[in-house]
């Protein structure tokens, strides 16, 4: 009874939210009160029906009913409770139900946090929210029911979880990247509803900020999250595949980067408006996109888990429909749109240009490689294979113009800034951050490389010019101490999230540069030296878990002379679906990480060993996470929180907020 | 005249928008399963070619090797994380008696050597096609992919993606108990 019930209520929010769109519309055109306010009754109402669905999806998976086919595949009684609620979303239909509860989720959001937004504007907005629900609802009750029943034999127990989603790491990592794919809709339904107001000014893009910044700070989470997943359970030590359903992720955050860059400036200066608005419709149709690319199987991954032509051809469409619409009305009414604003060559406008320039070629770069493959096969040219190397030459080209311009873009003022005052600044911190990038690289590295050499010095580069740009502006006209108090919120977001990346690019640098790996064959009792650090096998002993069997290897670990650490690598087989897993054996640090993972027994009762050494590994998730805290404290600002006299206080503000 | 003029550039994006659709869309309009590339090499024997054995570099192979019995030419290769899902299965087919030649595409040999060893290697001849020329002469779109050849070292059929016990029954089974 009760899968029936859930799949009444995903129908009951599919109509409701076809009301939530046409009503208020109509409303907004006849000039009707009720209508437009009645937007608001149905997102919540829209958002309860889901609700109600989603919940009752993941009590089946607790309850282990088999009679529901997705269910029955994509779990197993022996799984413990918590992998059996992160299940829900181990698949297609369920993380597509698990998409639509969150748009459910942004909608209500919006519809009970805008206070001070005009309600024929709230009309629009929740309207676009509402067909973009509509679409997605249309989906997974056409194509991807994930209530459909095996009755009348349905098995004793399921087809289990696939093993490398059962996870820590995999139970967060696709809420938080849905949260922000599907926060993005939030950005595009703003921009899309000041498209058909034909009113695109600073309140727009003020508006829009707090939500796009939330949905990149969980995009960004979510992305950092899958990485750190990629690095412990794939067993390979790599942090970044350049999978094409990494890249789909990838591609949303750049636009999205460059989306919050350019809305500060609309917000600010009401300059790059049309430019900004494009980035809003790019940011969600790319994570369109990026469902598309996984769902439809027109690129093979290790993700495509459920790939499906008729599935895919009905995204293709919604996409078409979406994005194609948003560009057609994007092209006849962003032309109205006049900039009042003038800025010469050298301004911080122009430099958040060049930031979203780069960003922009960024993505385009892993567009092309994403997609070329498949293009070029289109136009009959042959098959083409486009790898990691091609990606990494790319960004490591174009992260140098990036971090450099990025050190001093927040010392550049808004309209006109004189070059010949930079001059001083811009040596100071080229002279700072080469002596402090050679000190790192001379106790932190055994050997010195170009790459390594040039990687850490744009990483302290960024460091310094923050903190001499905080310095700055702090003294600008109060004492130190004073000053750091007076710094707003935004201006710390920005230098928080610039220091993110400062702190990823060295992270990256480092253990690209000076990872060590070593494949050893040790047998209990035996001990082998590496790279400082003494690893003693200790023993081997047998592993039984709930859904699994295995061997665990245990190593201690000696760092002159002292013992640091205990090291379990595990090999596990799953025993519904037969398959083997290894678990790597990780001694996370600050400054290195140590890996171990099991290989085979071999003959001789020995073990192939492998041990990585990964200095500065944590960075690069440590980064994103100053990046997302960095997007925490920008929506806290209060001029998000306050309601309505925002004219005269962001006037005030104007002088130190950057962002 | 200059507003006219503002439309057509504010259409760009949306043409380039229209055409990815179409590029994208094709595949599936013609209702191709994508995972299913046609190789034009079908029905035709597998190209010349001279390449290392994995192990040992002064061992070296030509198209003879396909010729005398059926099986599995499987192209993989460390960087490629599907490859390392769909290993498991491709233990199991050598298993049952398969005959399975692996290619180890664009990779490093090192790392080849070490995966080979530590996941159980399941290929009677490993090839080392490091340039990835032998792939480029068959089309290779990517890792993993499978071909099927018969004793007469003939293409008979080309997967793409990773082979797992569900494509094995619903698909390639069939085709190889037909081969001679």
């Amino acid at each position: 009874m009760l899968p029936e019930i859930g799949q009444f209520s995903l129908i009951l929010a599919c109509i409701l939210s076809l009301l939530q769109t046409v009503y208020p519309l109509y409303g907004v055109r006849t000039g009707h009160q009720g209508a437009i306010r009645s937007a608001k009754m149905f997102t919540v109402l829209q958002f309860i029906a889901v609700a109600i669905s989603f919940v009752i999806l993941a009590y089946l998976f607790f309850i282990n009913d088999f009679s529901v086919s997705y269910i029955a595949t994509n779990s197993n009684s022996a799984l413990p409770w918590y992998y059996r609620l992160s299940a829900v979303w181990g698949a297609h239909e369920g993380s597509l139900l698990l998409w639509v509860f969150l748009l459910a989720t942004w909608s209500i959001a919006v519809a009970l946090m805008s206070k001070n937004l005009p309600v024929e504007s709230m009309a629009r907005v929740l309207a676009v929210l509402g067909l973009l629900a509509f679409g997605f609802y249309l989906f997974v009750i056409l194509t991807s029911n994930p209530f459909e029943r095996t009755l009348p034999y349905f098995p004793i127990d399921g087809r289990d979880l696939n093993p490398l989603l059962q996870d820590f790491g995999l139970v967060i990592h696709p809420p938080m990247l849905y949260m922000g794919y599907v926060g993005f809709s939030v950005a595009f339904a703003f921009a899309i509803a000041a498209l058909l107001e034909g009113r695109l000014d600073s309140a727009w893009a003020k508006w829009s900020r707090p939500w796009t910044m939330a949905a990149w700070t969980f995009l960004t989470v979510g992305i950092a999250l899958g990485s750190w997943w990629a690095y412990y359970e794939l067993g390979w030590g790599g942090w970044w595949f350049w999978d094409p359903v990494e890249n789909a992720s990838f591609m949303p955050w750049l636009a999205g980067t460059a989306l919050i860059h350019s809305l500060a400036v609309s917000e600010k200066r009401g300059v790059f408006k049309s430019w900004t608005v494009l980035l809003a419709l790019s940011a969600f149709s790319l994570s369109l996109l990026g469902t598309f690319l996984v769902r439809s199987g027109v690129l093979v991954s290790v993700h495509a888990f459920a790939s499906d032509p008729t599935r895919g051809l009905f995204i293709l469409s919604f996409l078409i429909l979406v994005i194609g619409g948003a560009l057609l009305l994007y092209a006849v009414q962003a032309s109205k749109v006049k900039s009042r604003g003038r800025y010469e060559l050298a301004s911080r406008e122009s430099l958040l240009l060049l930031n979203n320039i780069l960003l922009i070629a960024a993505l385009i770069v892993v567009l092309l490689g994403t997609l070329l493959p498949l293009v070029h096969k289109e136009i009959g040219l042959g098959s083409i294979s486009i790898g990691e190397p091609f990606f990494n030459r790319m960004f490591t080209i174009l992260i140098v113009p990036f971090a450099l311009f990025l050190g001093i873009g927040s010392l550049f003022r808004w309209k006109r800034q004189k070059l010949s005052e930079l001059v001083k600044p811009i040596l100071i911190i080229l002279l700072l951050s080469l002596c402090s990038s050679l000190v790192f690289l001379f106790v932190f590295a055994p050997a010195l490389t170009w790459l390594a050499m040039l990687g850490v010095f744009l990483g302290f580069w960024i460091i310094v010019s923050v903190g001499y740009e905080i310095y700055l502006r702090s003294t600008h006209r109060y004492s130190f101490i004073i000053g750091i108090t007076k710094l707003g919120n935004s201006h710390w977001a920005m230098s928080l999230g610039h220091l993110g990346l400062a702190v990823m690019i060295i992270g990256i640098t480092m253990t690209q540069n000076y990872s060590i790996e070593k494949d050893v064959k040790l047998a209990v009792g035996e001990h082998i030296r590496f790279e400082h650090y003494d690893f003693h096998f200790d023993q081997i002993s047998a592993l039984n878990g709930q859904n699994y069997v295995g061997t665990v290897g245990t190593f201690s670990v000696l760092h002159n002379q002292q013992k640091i650490a205990v090291m379990n690598a595990e090999k596990r087989i799953y025993t519904v679906q037969r398959m083997p897993m290894t678990e790597a054996a990780i001694d996370a640090g600050f400054i290195r990480d140590l890996y171990i993972a099991m290989g085979e027994q071999l003959p001789d009762g020995a073990w192939a060993v492998r041990i990585y050494y990964k200095p500065f590994i944590r960075w690069i998730w440590l980064g994103p996470l100053i990046m997302a805290l960095a997007g925490f404290i920008m929506i806290c600002d209060k001029r998000y929180r306050t309601k309505k006299q925002p004219l005269t206080d962001s006037k005030n503000e104007t002088g130190e907020q950057n962002a | 005249m200059l507003n006219k003029r503002r439309i057509l550039m504010l259409l760009v994006p949306f043409v380039i928008f229209i055409i990815g659709a179409v590029f994208l869309a094709t595949p599936l309009l013609k209702g191709s399963d994508p995972s299913k590339l046609e190789s034009a090499l079908i029905g035709q024997p597998i190209p010349q070619f001279t390449l290392q054995d994995i192990f040992d570099q002064d061992k070296q192979y030509n198209a003879d090797i396909f010729k005398g019995q059926k099986m599995l030419l499987n192209v993989w290769a460390t960087w490629c994380p599907t490859c390392y899902a769909e290993h498991t299965y491709l233990n199991k087919l050598a298993n049952q008696g398969l005959y399975i030649v692996g290619m180890n595409y664009k990779d490093n040999r090192k790392k080849a050597i070490r995966w080979l060893n530590e996941l159980h290697n399941p290929y009677q001849i490993s090839l080392f096609d490091e340039s990835g020329l032998l792939g480029l002469d068959l089309g290779v779109y990517g890792a993993p992919e499978t071909f099927l050849i018969d004793s007469h070292g003939i293409i008979r059929y080309r997967h793409v993606g990773d082979l797992n016990e569900q494509v094995w029954n619903d698909k390639l089974s069939s085709i190889y108990e037909e081969m001679q």
